[in-house]
């Protein structure tokens, strides 16, 4: 490779008329443009909060531990979204996680090669299809067959009761444990493909199946990356919009069972707040939005340190 | 024969008889496992493949020449469209990307190129606003644009677009720059041209697949979104290309569409719906061909 190949085919020797950036210049730039892409989500938080200001001033700790909420008589009350946010997160995760470590076990351990490459590689593509096409789909498809076929059959428990609606909290967790699966999924298959071949041949050794060689080689060792990967998707699943807007039946009030609408914090803002011309209404909504961004930041950073603490431990062990 | 005989005869084949339950223990439970992580599978796969199957087969009904010639008509009169959908979508993600897509390389470089506090402080950061709610970004820029213009835009969609993007692009990024090799940094370096020179003529270029592939996931993960444009493009029901009127969008068409009685509306969303995951799968299928052409030219 010769010089003007790098370059451009410029001579390098000969002084560049154009201004040249010292080392000095450059590293100032690039460390500018960071602390820019830094100032621009400090930013995020800060200009909700301050717009949420007013309504917070005006619901004061009400705004946290209201159970009501109601515009026209300027009452904001955050409980019922709060609670509404937590079960279908809930319910989402407890479906998703046996299943979308299940599957990743099988894709990882008993698949045969190729099989597993295909199929991972569908749930890898799966995990980019837009949240409204599941939204979309769980509305007109599944809401239907849920409570045709479903709901008249689990509305004997208690935690089920009233009418079979096409909507609710039950249906919104689905499809939320729908859309984390291939996140899932995926993290736990490549950390599994991780495992060193040295610690399965030292079960298989003593004479372990394969069943055994999963439980005491393979699971213990991706623990924490498991745990990390289903707090990611506990984070997508919190601040989901579109698909939960679709399908969680939009009323502002506690649901009273596992198949009564209800609301989540991004659903009531997706729903209210091109209509929010009440007095502190839309304020309100950007603190439920300052809510939602708090927790999101909680889980958010939870998750980074578990993964990062994953990848200080392989780096150790390494 | 005595009872200690008969008694270590009896221990005998205790043992060996627990050795074979155990055995076939291990095994019932083996294959018992193997059976639910397969049914897990399965579980995992039908809706996922149900929805693919359903956007497709009913998507396609609503597809036609006037689908995507044609701006929407209302209910009930046939021969409507979504061209001002599909062209809104491209002009919003555009502008977004010609936003984000720079800066979100160049702090790339410098996550990639320098150590030290500021970059760690970045990267985590970056990696927390990747998990932010996209409907929270939405508010954030009605907050600083709309609020202040005083009107709803496409240009205010394209600011939380871009800042949607900017996480996916840095990440991305750097991992792409990192894979350049330390010997073309020296190289650079050796000749005396400057850091600047260095990362503009030599990394770029060599980090190119790796970054397009990055532009291209962080365009696929923007176009599909909906929550942000809500209250920023908030849709439109004609075909509108200036930057400082509402517009429309393939992601607002199926969701307003898609919660409407009339059956030829939803259908509309089904079209719409079948329009994006088309465009979002040629994205990250042609993303995932360009990353594994890269690996086997670096190999």
């Amino acid at each position: 490779m010769s010089v003007g190949d790098v370059t451009g085919g410029r001579d390098v020797r000969r002084p560049s008329r154009h201004i040249r950036l010292g080392d000095g210049a450059y590293r100032r730039v690039l460390q500018g443009f960071g602390l820019f892409v830094l100032a621009i989500f400090v930013a995020v938080g800060g200009v909700l909060f301050i717009q949420a200001w007013p309504a917070f001033r005006h619901s004061g700790a009400g705004f946290v531990t209201g159970t009501n909420w109601d515009p026209s008589r300027a009452i904001y009350g955050a409980i019922p979204f709060i609670v509404g946010t937590l079960i279908t997160s809930a319910i989402g995760l407890v479906l998703a996680i046996p299943i979308g470590i299940g599957a990743a076990i099988f894709l990882a351990e008993y698949a045969p090669r190729r099989i597993s490459g295909a199929l991972g590689m569908l749930v890898e593509l799966l995990a980019a299809v837009p949240s409204v096409v599941y939204g979309l789909w769980g509305f007109l498809v599944l809401g239907p067959i849920f409570q045709n076929t479903i709901e008249p059959h689990i509305n004997f428990l208690p935690v089920a009761h009233g009418p079979p609606l096409p909507v609710g909290v039950l249906l919104a967790g689905l499809i939320l444990a729908i859309m984390v699966l291939p996140t899932i999924t995926a993290v736990t298959r490549d950390l599994a493909n991780a495992v060193p071949a040295t610690s399965r041949e030292a079960v298989y050794g003593l004479g372990g199946t394969r069943w055994q060689m999963i439980r005491t080689a393979v699971l213990p060792a991706i623990r924490v990356g498991v745990v990390g990967a289903v707090v990611l998707g506990l984070g997508r699943a919190l601040g989901e919009t579109m698909a939960v807007t679709f399908v969680i039946g939009n009323t502002n009030a506690i649901p009273n069972s596992l198949i009564a609408p209800g609301q989540t914090m991004a659903s009531l803002i997706a729903n209210e707040f091109t209509e929010a011309t009440e007095p502190f209404h839309a304020s309100a909504l950007l603190g439920i939005a300052v809510l939602l961004l708090v927790v999101a930041v909680i889980v958010n950073v939870f998750a980074r340190l578990l993964v990062w603490s994953v990848s200080r431990e392989v780096r150790e062990t390494v | 024969m005595t009872s200690v005989a008969v008694a270590d005869l009896d221990r005998r084949s205790l043992i060996r008889q627990s050795a074979r339950t155990s055995h076939r223990r291990r095994q019932i439970l083996g294959i018992v496992g193997a059976c639910l992580c397969g049914l897990a599978l399965c579980i995992a796969l039908l809706p996922l493949v149900s929805i693919v199957i359903f956007t497709i087969s009913k998507g396609i009904g609503a597809w036609s020449v006037n689908f995507f010639t044609h701006i929407p008509t209302p209910a009930g009169i046939p021969g409507g469209g979504i061209v001002n959908a599909i062209v809104g979508s491209l002009i919003m993600d555009g502008l977004a990307a010609v936003m984000a897509l720079p800066i979100g390389f160049v702090v790339a470089l410098f996550l990639a190129e320098q150590g030290g506090r500021l970059a760690s402080t970045v990267r985590f950061v970056v990696d927390v606003a990747a998990g932010l709610p996209a409907i929270t970004i939405g508010l954030f820029a009605y907050a600083i644009v709309v609020l202040p213009e005083g009107h709803f835009s496409a240009l205010s969609a394209s600011v939380a677009l871009a800042v949607l993007m900017l996480p996916i692009t840095i990440r991305a990024g750097e991992t792409a720059i990192r894979t350049v090799p330390q010997d073309l940094w020296e190289a650079g370096i050796a000749l005396g041209i400057g850091r600047a020179r260095v990362a503009r003529s030599i990394i770029i270029t060599s980090a190119l697949p790796g970054l397009v592939t990055a532009s291209l996931l962080a365009i696929s993960r923007a176009i599909g979104e909906a929550a942000p444009l809500l209250f920023t493009a908030i849709g439109s029901q004609v075909f509108a290309t200036s930057l400082g009127q509402p517009m429309a969008s393939l992601s607002l068409v199926v969701y307003f569409d898609g919660i409407q009685p009339y059956p030829d509306i939803v259908r509309t969303a089904w079209g719409a719906a079948l329009t994006l995951l088309v465009i979002v799968m040629l994205l990250n299928i042609s993303a995932r061909l360009l990353a594994r052409r890269m690996r086997r030219f670096t190999r």
